[in-house]
């Protein structure tokens, strides 16, 4: 019998201390106070929570961290924050008030030995790297700045690199899929589920119970996504009701 | 009057901030000169075994907490804490641990699996409890949150407590008198993680 249980993770984009959404971070609306939000969806059943912080300016960069500070204080469960991680300086803070896991995109890729730091000073279990691709050719290639500037670098090589750096999870974004409610890109997540030894958590194009079914059953170890949940499409004690019914062990 | 041990070991916000929301002060200290005024500690931890070790001796903490055994007062190792009590470690190299409960600490052995998995063994999971006061009044199919790559073995079998499975079955709590350990994080497992924390301040 299998008891390890698949994940779910609502995403909650955080711009200057508020809960937005919007596609492609464009005509962003207010959706919240992120504490209320985080509240909620931990009643719901959330196995973890993600905090990305899209700040524009670095003056606010405490305002994550006072969030931070306050859902640790009533939210049991992970929490990791993504956006603007560039120093170890920034993990730190984040991890002192409550904070679990610091997922790294951009500052990885321009820098990789950021991951060996962090995981050498903080542990690997609170590395994780945010790969965001794009299907280029026939093949995956990571992106920077929310899709706009192709690295050239191929995803699996990036993935397999940043696990061996001594990253403790990947968070997979298709920008491809992103954003369009199609479901998940299968493909990638399980070419680069297979390819490492460490969790991934599928990002990008949860429409549906039903996609969330299909990216574990293509190796996916998480799955994240924000609008669904936001927008109470998808409530997530169903869903793991859902998944549950279809042999996908979940914690109830 | 809790002490959390602060040895310079990761992150103890999330163990202070859930003993607060159980209405019990907790104290992160770090002299362990101090800690044997205390009524009950936890050993919290994440991170490398042997940096952890070097950590709790450069401090003298690690003499102060074998002390603090003796007196026969509760104190709860978690995770990487849970570890430490054991003898040794064979995490990248070998380490000795507080010996305070028989047995070592080694890797989840991968060839043993019964199918593929990820290291680290990171998310939530079960745990197949024996009766004990630590686990009273949780839900029947209760899930608690770990994350790690290496496991403990008891070697008197009589001190494990609970038990999980990841590949194989493993040993994820265990007790030996009044010195408790438990490998998935409470502080992190929503409310079945507060309620072993709650049973282990009302001991």
């Amino acid at each position: 019998m299998d008891y390890f249980a698949k994940r779910i993770i609502p995403c909650l984009d955080v711009k200057d201390g508020r809960v937005v959404k919007g596609v492609n971070f464009v005509g962003l609306k207010d959706a919240g106070d992120p504490i209320e939000v985080a509240r909620r969806y931990n009643n719901e059943g959330a196995d973890e929570l993600t905090f990305l912080d899209i700040t524009a300016s670095s003056d606010n960069r405490d305002t994550i961290i006072d969030i931070v500070k306050k859902v640790a204080c009533e939210v049991f469960i992970p929490l990791t924050v993504g956006g603007g991680i560039r120093k170890l300086d920034d993990i730190y803070k984040l991890l002192n008030v409550g904070c679990d896991k610091v997922s790294i995109n951009s500052a990885a890729v321009k820098r990789p030995e950021l991951i060996d730091e962090g995981a050498k000073r903080f542990g690997s279990q609170c590395i994780v790297t945010a790969i965001d691709v794009k299907k280029t050719g026939n093949k995956h290639h990571v992106y920077l700045n929310g899709g706009r500037i192709d690295t050239g670098i191929d995803a699996l090589v990036w993935a397999k690199e940043a696990v061996s750096r001594g990253s403790g999870e990947i968070l997979l974004t298709s920008m491809d899929a992103d954003g369009t409610k199609d479901g998940f890109e299968l493909n990638i997540t399980q070419q680069i589920s297979q390819a490492v030894h460490v969790p991934v958590i599928a990002s990008g194009g949860a429409g549906n119970m039903r996609h969330i079914k299909e990216v574990f059953e293509h190796g996916a170890d998480a799955a994240l996504a924000a609008s669904i949940f936001h927008y109470k499409e998808v409530d997530i004690t169903q869903l793991k009701h859902y998944l549950n019914k279809h042999d996908i062990p979940v914690r109830l | 009057m809790i002490a959390i041990v602060d040895y310079n070991m990761g992150n103890l916000a999330s163990v202070k901030n859930a003993c607060s929301k159980l209405s019990q002060e907790a104290v992160l200290e770090s002299d362990p000169a101090k800690l044997c005024k205390y009524d009950k500690i936890i050993l919290p931890g994440v991170g490398a075994y042997g940096d952890a070790v070097s950590s709790l001796k450069k401090r003298g903490m690690d003499e102060a907490v074998k002390e603090f055994a003796k007196s026969g007062k509760f104190m709860l190792g978690i995770c990487l804490g849970m570890q430490l009590l054991f003898e040794r470690s064979s995490e990248f190299g070998n380490h000795e641990g507080l010996g305070l409960i028989k047995g070592e600490v080694v890797k989840f052995s991968t060839q043993k699996f019964s199918k593929p998995l990820k290291i680290p063994h990171m998310g939530w999971n079960r745990v197949f409890t024996k009766e004990h006061s630590l686990f009273n009044k949780l839900d029947k199919n209760h899930y608690l949150y770990f994350v790690h790559s290496f496991h403990v073995e008891c070697f008197d079998l009589t001190d494990i407590i609970g038990e999980s499975e990841y590949g194989y079955q493993f040993t994820s709590a265990v007790a030996h008198g009044n010195i408790m350990g438990i490998q998935p994080h409470p502080e992190k497992s929503h409310l079945n993680g507060l309620q072993i924390l709650k049973n282990f301040i009302n001991m």
